[in-house]
């Protein structure tokens, strides 16, 4: 049943105002509220507006209006009030239930693994290993267990294959598959944008508006462009403004900036509180030992340390990510996410509550460490890389783990890739398919990873700059197809998927930004 | 010049394939060092032989190495800190603002070489300077060595007993080159990235010192010590920790063979800029370019500026916490083995740009030609200075630029202006 806007307004605005009254916003406001009494402007008879006033001049108006703001941003607008919760988690039955069955598959696989190996899945430290662990924080990644028989506990493949066989059983299409139906991997209808509707939505990324990782190269003087985006990048940090923010590095952010725009995005300002949470949650990895510990360690090895860039922040690495599968207040994206965390207790105590671990849904731990390790370029404090992580995830990274019908999430997105390089460049797609070469077989795990691994670092963080611009996955799909398209006229030549795979092996010397400019708005469609 | 016909016959001491390769590609003939040959890549051992005054040895016009005959001038460590501490003597003496110094009586501009002396020369001199701070650590380093070999920490004067002229136990050490040590005042506080200590490795192409010129090659690299730094005095005999030689940490446990610990410059200018600013790490890298001059400017006087002659330097180079470069030493024979396929392909990559700014088109080499190749064939070389260019454009400009602002150039991307573009200080 359709919402009548009003209604569906004034819910939100009740959501909001739910979620933040309980925070630490709230109560600084309150605080900031009372200590304004003493203030010789603030008269009784005009108590409330000068009050409001007075929250205004100093700022503290504008950081409620970010929060606001990020609320928005991140959580998914109310569908009927008398919608079961399950439905904001995911509307469509179908894949609810796929997600559910794809969970019970990976904690079956993670507790037969510990069954194997005798190790609970969780339990305390013993107070020597405690005290070990707590030195050793800082370089964790020089110990050297044993960790042969861990083994990941799916690869991105895997994953793949779930997504292949989606299919909504409301669906019949009855006719034979012909060029007219979609030839792709993946075999649900959800809609995606065609190419006309993408120039719309990141219509900043046009030909004629400026861009940082194409008008800023050494060819072009800094005055035609760069120079005067960092001047309205350094105004929009002074003004505090996150939806500034947010519109502002569609366009790219200068490099010495960026720390502070994404955190500004992300509402992130590391006040003393959130520097006592992470250590309280460092202080919980020393308590007790987790079975996905040494999955993330194992991957942490595999991947992040075997990597050009970054094998440097290895350390930094363990720290965040076993913080994070500690972290409960990771449990709220659960309400709009599809997925729903296994839970385990510490060995000895079932059933209670304080004692509970939960595990996040996706424990193939290198599509996570691949989306923190970036960030160690830009943070190196580590409370305040933490909370980019978590909320980087939150916000966008967990669509890329778990099965739903959200625009942004994993099914939609390659879906779109498929589309999008079916319907512009058919000879390609036809030709990869029939030589065995699925495209999508190739360009999942850049997508399910955002890239990251693939890309040259810079490349990258121009990339996620218009992630958190556009609030929107959509565009590692777009780029996903642009680099077929960059690459076509070798693709057109291979016979085989592992040349096709060859021919696409290494992305790092690639430049995203003329490539999504070309595809989206210079190519004849 | 005159173009001659023929190939270019080479020889080498040196069996490396990057090098070998690179002739080869550029179709030039293997000979024996006994027969007529035109360019010779020798190790800094056979140098010596070439130049010696009992050789005799007369290089003629078509002849050219990869040396210079009193290269160790500046890649002896005692040498080089010798002729810095010469130059700034003079600069003073001169009356040059260059040489202006603060109110704790240190260089503002030429303090770029951390205190070092010579042993057992002037082991006083270094127990006066030692006990001004006796909590430091100092580190020895043997002068006629390489790759880190030989080198150990010390923050306590009984450490370096054997060197005290006073100790009654002391065996007499003999005064040759090849057993006298530099003492160093150790940087304790370096710039970490990810808790790791580093250094930067740069490799500098000289063709002549008198006019200077000479190029930085923009694909330099950070090299990582595998284990975490700790400046506590129990790790001071952990190699591992302070010795970033790829020679030493490649045999660490947790060495990695496929990115070898190393970062481009660029990874560097990245992570820097993202968490430091433009301005802090723009000011770095100029102040970078600008000791690796000073330290070329402060041996020009006193090196042998042989026309034949040419030389890649490996310059290392240590950033503290303040973000301040360090000039460590500099090489004349930087390692052309390769630890990593990447390495293999920088390290190809560069012999091929030296070689094309040395050897012209790869012809025979005329020693008479006037050494400043067109900009198409720098490759992934820029100029570094030009003094000829320089001096045609004003006497003051050393000090004028030195103080100004940067003007933003964008690091080591240079700019199609044909104009030496890595310094500011124009």
């Amino acid at each position: 049943a359709m919402l009548d806007p009003d209604r569906g307004l004034s819910l939100t605005i009740a959501r909001v105002v739910q979620r933040l009254q309980g925070s630490s916003l709230h109560s600084q406001l309150e605080r900031q509220a009372r200590v304004s009494l003493h203030k010789p402007e603030i008269k009784l008879e005009s108590l409330k507006e000068d009050i409001k006033d007075f929250l205004k001049t100093s700022g503290w108006e504008k950081k409620l209006q970010n929060a606001v703001y990020s609320e928005l941003n991140v959580f998914p607008s109310p569908c009927h009030p008398a919608a079961p919760p399950e439905h904001i988690k995911e509307p469509l039955a179908y894949m609810r239930k796929a997600q559910g069955s794809w969970e019970k598959r990976i904690l079956k696989s993670l507790n037969s693994m510990c069954t194997e190996l005798s190790i609970p899945l969780a339990q305390k430290r013993p107070v020597t290993e405690q005290k070990e662990l707590l030195n050793k924080w800082n370089e964790m990644g020089t110990d050297e267990p044993d960790l042969s028989l861990f083994r990941p506990v799916y690869a991105p493949k895997d994953f793949l294959e779930v997504l292949m066989n989606l299919r909504n059983p409301n669906y019949e299409n009855g006719e034979q598959p012909s060029f007219r139906n979609h030839l792709g991997l993946i075999q649900v209808p959800l809609k995606v944008k065609d190419i006309p509707e993408l120039k719309e939505d990141f219509s900043e990324l046009g030909l004629s508006i400026g861009q940082l990782g194409i008008d800023d190269s050494a060819q072009v003087p800094p005055e035609f462009f760069e120079n005067e985006h960092v001047r309205v990048g350094q105004k929009v940090l002074a003004e505090q403004d996150s939806a500034a923010a947010q519109q502002y590095v569609r366009q790219g952010c200068p490099t010495a900036l960026r720390a502070d725009l994404w955190a500004l995005i992300l509402n992130i300002s590391n006040q003393p509180e959130d520097i006592l949470y992470y250590e309280q949650l460092k202080s919980n990895v020393i308590q007790h030992d987790l079975l996905v510990d040494s999955l993330i360690y194992k991957d942490v090895k595999l991947t992040a340390s075997n990597d050009d860039y970054y094998f440097v922040f290895e350390d930094y690495l363990y720290q965040v990510l076993l913080c994070f599968s500690r972290d409960t207040s990771v449990l709220e994206h659960f309400t709009y996410s599809s997925a729903t965390p296994p839970k385990s207790y510490i060995q000895g105590k079932l059933g209670m509550e304080e004692y509970a671990v939960f595990y996040p849904p996706n424990v193939n731990y290198n599509s996570f460490i691949l989306s923190v390790a970036p960030l160690c370029f830009l943070y190196h404090e580590p409370s305040k890389l933490y909370q980019i992580f978590r909320e980087m995830y939150v916000r966008f990274f967990f669509r890329l783990h778990s099965i739903s019908s959200h625009p942004s999430g994993i099914v939609s997105l390659c879906l779109l890739f498929e589309t999008l390089l079916q319907t512009h460049l058919p000879q390609l797609f036809y030709h990869l398919r029939e030589i065995g070469a699925q495209p999508l077989r190739i360009s999942f795990k850049w997508m399910v990873r955002a890239f990251s691994g693939y890309l040259a670092t810079d490349q990258l963080l121009l990339l996620w700059d218009r992630i958190l611009g556009y609030n929107s996955l959509e565009i590692l799909a777009v780029l996903a197809a642009a680099v077929f398209a960059f690459r076509a006229v070798n693709l057109m030549e291979v016979t085989s998927l592992a040349a096709a795979e060859a021919v696409l092996a290494d992305l790092s010397t690639l430049k995203v930004m003329p490539l999504l400019q070309i595809f989206l708005f210079a190519t004849v469609t | 010049f005159r173009i001659m016909a023929g190939k270019v016959k080479w020889v080498t001491d040196i069996e490396k394939s990057v090098l070998i390769n690179n002739f080869e590609k550029r179709g030039w003939i293997q000979v024996a060092e006994n027969e007529d040959w035109n360019f010779y890549w020798m190790s800094v051992q056979t140098i010596r032989n070439v130049f010696s005054v009992e050789a005799g040895y007369r290089l003629s016009d078509d002849q050219v190495v990869n040396h210079f005959p009193n290269h160790y001038e500046l890649t002896r460590k005692d040498l080089m800190v010798k002729n810095i501490k010469r130059y700034r003597k003079e600069l003073e003496k001169e009356g040059s603002p260059l040489a202006e110094k603060d109110e704790n009586g240190k260089y503002i501009y030429l303090d770029f070489v951390p205190v070092t002396f010579m042993l057992p020369a002037d082991y006083n001199l270094f127990v006066e300077e030692f006990r001004k701070n006796p909590s430091s650590t100092w580190i020895m380093k043997p002068c006629g060595k390489a790759q880190g070999k030989g080198i150990f920490l010390i923050n306590k004067l009984s450490q370096i007993k054997k060197w005290s002229r006073d100790s009654k136990t002391s065996s007499f050490v003999s005064q040759s080159s090849k057993e006298a040590y530099v003492i160093s005042l150790y940087i304790n506080n370096p710039l970490l990235i990810g808790g790791k200590k580093f250094d930067l490795r740069l490799y500098v192409l000289v063709s002549t010192y008198r006019p200077l010129r000479c190029y930085m090659y923009k694909l330099g690299f950070c090299r990582f010590c595998t284990v975490k730094y700790t400046p506590s005095t129990s790790e001071l005999d952990n190699m591992f920790v302070h010795l970033t030689n790829v020679a030493i940490q490649k045999h660490g446990d947790d060495y990695n063979h496929i990115h070898g610990g190393k970062w481009t410059v660029s990874n560097l200018r990245l992570y820097l800029e993202s968490t430091r600013g433009k301005e802090v790490t723009n000011k770095l890298f100029d102040e970078i370019h600008w000791i690796i001059v000073q330290s070329l400017k402060a041996v020009a006087p006193v090196m042998n500026n042989d026309k034949h002659c040419f030389e890649c330097y490996g310059y290392d180079i240590i950033i503290d916490d303040k973000l301040k470069p360090w000039l460590i030493e500099v090489n004349a024979s930087p390692s052309l083995t390769s630890s990593t396929a990447n390495d293999r392909i920088l390290k190809y990559n560069l012999i091929n740009d030296t070689l094309n700014i040395a050897v012209p088109n790869g012809e025979i080499p005329d020693c008479k030609w006037n050494k400043s190749p067109p900009k198409e064939v720098l490759g992934n070389y820029e100029v570094l200075y030009d003094e000829e260019m320089a001096q045609s454009d004003g006497p003051d400009h050393d000090l004028r630029s030195r103080s100004g602002q940067s003007t933003g150039v964008k690091g080591s991307r240079a700019r199609d202006s044909g104009k030496p573009v890595l310094t500011t200080w124009k």
